[in-house]
């Protein structure tokens, strides 16, 4: 009889898997920094429709796997990036691509809330402007106003959307970051510690948040926090001194994890 | 591959990335980014392109003037009526004339005058003091350089063309020949223009130089380097490690920052008020523009020294107070020698600075028309500046290219101030 | 002979100096108490009580004798209390004239007396102030001497005279300051005494020449300072716009596009154009630029001059832009990584992310520095006095000559002046309003620059 190992069995519905299912892949990804190398040649495949945590020490590389996945590291001098990254099967370095593009189609939120120096509607429309998202006011009237829906923070500014965004609490404004970035409909959200800047209810908040847009978006988020993991992602992927240790379903990463690595700072022996 | 590899067109929310119209649209945004650059680059090439053509300008318009036409006339002053013991009173005009004269035997008696014009009109008075100087020169034959009058020198460099019309030209068509049969003489050369930097100034063009000019400035930079640097620093220090901090320090700290940015012309206003109208200094003297100087560069210097002792890590400071140190101590052996560097560097920025400064001295009036270099900080004198300024304002021909030749000597003093503030930097700053 | 004073001055301290030193060692020798202050500072502190005083009080005179001399010498001509000013000092420079030896008439006998009595005086001064100067010297070396012992504390009293030393020079900034300010209130006070302040203010013509004729005719409106306004600010104008989009774009494209070695070089070659002195600026636009301009304005069919308004604000604007330039430069500098990240994130091209997001945050920094750069249009000297025009004319033709504030102070004041002529007077009120303005300008902008750094 024809027994197919195990493993050839997982590669080949890794593959199938990859074709249907995963939104962004990425294989061999290494980064460097002029001489420094940050990631060794890290493989791995993000979700449709999920929400993937990267954990792992500070220094680990997680943040700089996140900025690959949209090319963010392009405005570091002396970064270099090898192996491949796609996003729906086409690789997103290639020289053709256009980026604007691409970071249209991959927003991203960062750790420290960075709300332009503008009104809280112009922080919104400030995407779909320069992509031309939008035919006339009232169809951009109604764009931010959805995506400060779905940011669940149109209750609380719509009222004063033409005063500045700076003027937000923290929590707020990384909402509103987050309206801002899904204001230009992305497919996928790339999140940098959204959290480590804000107090625990407007880290509730975004977590709920986040857990919400899933059902329209992608979402990678690197966070420190292992409970933040737990609590919003479905994968998880820890990452060790540039390397990807292991990546698995946040449920059975936090109950039996593979990798003696992933127990370990788990259970809080090192990081 | 084209932007097309991004397979999956129609994104999730509906957003047709590959339409005609949001290629188009990406094409433009681009076309605008580059356009952006591009007026960048426009911009500072202007900028560079007029620092290029300034520069351009005033060599070719300058370098004429670092040689000179002369005439090496041979004056045999032994059957000269001289007497030795009294050089000076004899007829010395007479005598140059008839070298002179004897140059173009074949002249008439009409034309003597034009001929002599084409020579300086000081000529007796520079053989003269040429004998004066090595009375040796009674004996026999010896040959004396004259310098030729400005229009002569104009036409032999090729500034005053022979194609224009006589009546348009400051030298006539007879000159231009007597000029030629000088040529042939083999008396006439265009050595280097030493006189450039050490003759004083004069009326006429072929004579005149920037040894005052450039005394006067070192006198006037003497006093503003000895009057500011002491106390730059001391105020400097005072500040930054003495002062308390409260509304009339503050008020201090607003003051100095105004005060850099007040109009040189203002100050001038005050040198001539203050120094000259009240104190009675003395109109023109290097030691008023040195005191104008002075307080122009004040402001600077003090700014600079806070930085730099600013920049000092305060480790140092509280390993000199650790061992025992006074608080002037731990300043005046530690820090101070620490921010010494950027401190030195500072203080030639603002002395090329002032070096460069014309308008307060201008009013303090020393634009004055000086004939010998000043021997000390009271004697009236011009400084470089205010002599490229009146050189600028003089109609003579000749003193178009001494004027550029000026700049380009100042230039040459401002680039080697900066040079050596540079190397200084980099040979001695430390950062912390 | 000052200058042998200030020499004997420093020796007699140096030589204390090592006196003091000296003696400090011997007594520290052999003593029984601790010692406060090492030898050195008692050395120094001798040569300060030394030199010190001495220094300071040869300051003092010099710089009072010249009045007080001049005083004696007028009150002590005959019929002098029914004289003016403007006689009185007509007579104290033909006096100190004769006294330098320049004499180009023969002088007259109340004059020759004037001479010799100036002439006593010096002398006297001079006798004076050494004897003086020899007794503080002396009382200076023989406390300074006489105090050094093993209990007295040399080092505390030689820091109190540096930290005097160092209080005194944080005051001269301020006296400066006052200085400028009292001199220009006090000359334009006088001017204002002979030209009503209304008239200066509002009045509509400037021709301080014909003043001088006839000092009856300043009161006929001939100080009208509008028009000489009005000129600066044409000239300040065409200067500005030649350099804020020059300087801003200039440092948008070394900010954000260039690579770091062409910053590197480009940037210095930049800041060359603010270190080259004004005077080569105004030659230059003499010689080169203001009859390229001439010609353009001709072929246009414009009626233009030698001197216009647009070759020296040209001129002056090219000097200005590596000064907004290096402003907007350190403003964009200033704004955070983050906005432009936040800006890229959302697919924003470089183009996109500068004029919407880094120029609006950044621009409170720009316009404190464009301020700054106003001011020093404002006040720019050399380049106007050579290629702008003398007579103010109110025309907004950039291709003819206006005059500006700077101009008129140096034209008037350039060669002798007197100081209750009005023209001359007229310099100092100008200067006044210079120096307003630029204050202004300067107080608005640096707190719009620090308010700015405060913010990020």
């Amino acid at each position: 009889m024809n027994i197919m190992s195990e493993a050839a069995v997982e590669k080949a519905l890794d593959q199938k898997m990859s074709d249907a299912n995963f939104k962004m892949v990425g294989k061999d990804v290494s980064v460097y920094y002029g001489e420094k190398r940050a990631l060794f040649d890290v493989n791995l495949n993000v979700r449709k429709n999920t929400v993937t945590a990267l954990i792992g020490p500070s220094g680990c590389g997680k943040s700089t796997f996140l900025r690959t996945l949209n090319r963010m590291n392009d405005t570091i001098e002396g970064c270099r990036v090898t192996g491949k990254i796609t996003l729906d099967q086409s690789d997103i370095y290639d020289p053709s691509v256009d980026v604007v593009e691409l970071r249209a189609r991959v927003g991203m939120v960062f750790q420290k809330p960075n709300p332009f120096p503008k009104s809280i509607y112009e922080n919104i429309a400030y995407g779909p402007r320069i992509h031309g998202l939008s035919r006339n006011k009232s169809d951009l009237d109604q764009i931010v106003e959805n995506s400060l829906v779905k940011a669940g923070l149109w209750n609380e500014v719509k009222d004063r959307l033409l005063e500045p965004g700076t003027g937000l609490s923290g929590g707020q404004q990384q909402r509103l970051c987050i309206a801002r970035a899904v204001a230009v409909s992305p497919e996928v959200i790339l999140m940098d510690e959204p959290c480590s800047a804000l107090d625990p209810i407007a880290t509730a908040k975004v977590e709920e948040l986040i857990h919400e847009l899933r059902a329209n978006f992608t979402i990678v988020i690197v966070t420190h926090s292992m409970q933040q993991a737990a609590r919003v992602s479905q994968r998880t992927a820890m990452f060790h001194l540039g390397n990807l240790v292991e990546e698995n379903d946040t449920d059975k990463m936090f109950t039996n994890p593979d990798d003696q690595r992933t127990q370990d700072y788990i259970m809080g022996r090192f990081g | 591959m084209s932007s097309a590899a991004l397979t999956d067109t129609v994104s999730a929310a509906g957003v047709d990335w590959h339409s005609d119209e949001m290629k188009a649209r990406r094409r433009a945004r681009y076309a605008s980014d580059r356009r952006l650059q591009i007026y960048g680059i426009i911009a500072i090439t202007f900028a560079l392109g007029f620092l290029a053509i300034l520069v351009g300008s005033l060599t070719f318009t300058g370098y004429t003037a670092f040689t000179q036409t002369v005439a090496t006339i041979e004056i045999d002053l032994s059957t000269a009526k001289v007497d030795p013991a009294n050089i000076g009173e004899a007829d010395w005009r007479g005598i140059v004339r008839g070298a002179l004269r004897a140059q173009v035997p074949e002249m008439r008696r009409s034309d003597e005058r034009k001929f002599f014009e084409m020579f300086t009109s000081s000529a007796p008075f520079l053989v003269r003091d040429a004998v004066v100087d090595d009375p040796g020169r009674l004996t026999g034959k010896s040959s004396f350089t004259i310098p030729m009058a400005d229009p002569v020198d104009q036409l032999a460099k090729g500034a005053i063309s022979r194609d224009i019309p006589e009546n348009q030209r400051r030298i006539n068509d007879k000159q231009i020949g007597m000029y030629d049969q000088l040529v042939a003489n083999g008396v006439i050369s265009k050595p280097f223009n030493w006189g450039l930097f050490f003759n004083a100034d004069s009326r006429f063009p072929e004579l005149a130089g920037l040894a005052g000019a450039i005394s006067g400035s070192f006198w006037s930079l003497l006093v503003c380097f000895v009057i500011s640097f002491p106390i730059g620093i001391a105020a400097a220090i005072y500040l930054e490690e003495f002062a308390p901090k409260n509304r009339f320090t503050d008020l201090i700290e607003v003051n100095i920052n105004n005060l850099a940015a007040v109009p040189s012309v203002v100050f001038g206003l005050l040198g001539l008020a203050v120094f000259l109208g009240w104190l009675g200094l003395p109109r023109s003297a290097p030691l008023v523009g040195g005191f104008v100087l002075a307080l122009m560069t004040l402001p600077t210097l003090i700014i600079v020294t806070r930085v730099s002792l600013k920049s000092v890590p305060s480790s140092i400071r509280e390993a000199a107070l650790g061992v025992g140190a006074s608080k002037h101590e731990a300043i005046f052996h530690h820090i101070l020698p620490l921010a010494m560097p950027t401190v030195m560097t500072g203080s030639i920025i603002s002395l090329a600075r002032a070096l460069g400064e014309t308008a307060p001295l201008l009013l303090i009036g020393m634009n004055a028309f000086i004939t010998s270099p000043p021997e000390g900080v009271f004697a009236a004198s011009t400084a470089l500046p205010t002599q490229i300024y009146i050189w600028a304002d003089s109609p003579e021909r000749g003193f178009v290219s001494r004027t550029s030749a000026a700049i380009l000597v100042l230039l040459a003093f401002l680039v080697l101030m900066n040079g050596i503030a540079i190397f200084l930097r980099q040979r001695f700053e430390r950062r912390w | 002979m000052s200058g042998y004073l200030l020499a004997i001055l420093a020796l007699a301290a140096l030589v204390m100096h090592f006196v003091g030193s000296a003696r400090a060692r011997a007594t520290q020798n052999g003593a029984s108490e601790k010692t406060h202050s090492r030898p050195i500072y008692h050395g120094l502190n001798a040569a300060i009580w030394t030199g010190v005083p001495a220094f300071i009080f040869l300051l003092l005179w010099l710089a009072g004798q010249n009045s007080v001399i001049n005083q004696l010498v007028v009150a002590s001509f005959p019929g002098s209390e029914s004289l003016d000013a403007t006689t009185r000092s007509l007579i104290m420079s033909e006096v100190r004239q004769v006294a330098a030896g320049n004499i180009f008439k023969e002088p007259t006998p109340e004059i020759q007396a004037a001479v010799t009595h100036l002439k006593s005086l010096q002398q006297i001064s001079a006798i004076a102030m050494v004897a003086v100067i020899a007794a503080l010297m002396a009382i200076g070396a023989f406390l300074g001497y006489k105090v050094i012992g093993n209990r007295f504390r040399a080092r505390h009293s030689v820091e109190r005279s540096v930290t005097y030393f160092m209080m005194f020079s944080s005051l001269v900034a301020i006296v400066t300051t006052l200085g400028i300010i009292a001199s220009l209130v006090f000359e334009a006070l006088q001017f204002f005494a002979k030209v009503p302040i209304t008239e200066f203010l509002f009045g509509l013509r400037w021709e301080p020449q014909i003043a001088i004729r006839a000092d009856q005719v300043a009161g006929q409106g001939a100080f009208g300072v509008i028009p000489v306004l009005f000129g600066t600010f044409v000239i300040s104008l065409i200067s500005m716009i030649v350099a804020v989009p020059t300087g801003i774009l200039s440092a948008i494209y070394l900010t954000e596009y260039a690579d770091k070695r062409f910053r590197a070089v480009i940037k210095p070659l930049l800041e060359i154009l603010a270190g080259v002195p004004t005077v080569v600026y105004g030659f230059f636009a003499v010689l080169t630029v203001a009859p390229a301009v001439r010609s353009l304005g001709i072929s246009l069919g414009i009626e233009s001059s030698p001197n216009s308004a647009l070759a020296a604000g040209a001129v002056m604007g090219v000097m200005i832009i590596p000064f907004i330039s290096s402003l907007s430069d350190d403003a964009l500098a200033a704004v955070p990584t983050a906005m432009r990240e936040g800006s890229f994130a959302l697919g924003a091209t470089k183009g996109e992310t500068i004029r919407k997001v880094l120029l609006p945050a950044a621009l409170p920094g720009i316009v404190g520095g464009v301020l700054l750069a106003l001011s020093r249009a404002v006040g720019e000297t050399m380049i106007v006095v050579m290629a702008a025009g003398l007579i103010a004319k109110m025309t907004v033709n950039p291709f003819d000559a206006v005059t500006t504030v700077t101009v008129q102070i140096v034209t008037l004041l350039i060669g002798d002046s007197e100081f209750d002529n009005p023209k001359t007077l007229a310099a100092f009120a100008l200067g006044l309003i210079l120096f307003i303005v630029t204050l202004i300008l300067n107080l608005i902008a640096l707190r719009t620059v620090r308010k700015y750094r405060e913010k990020y």
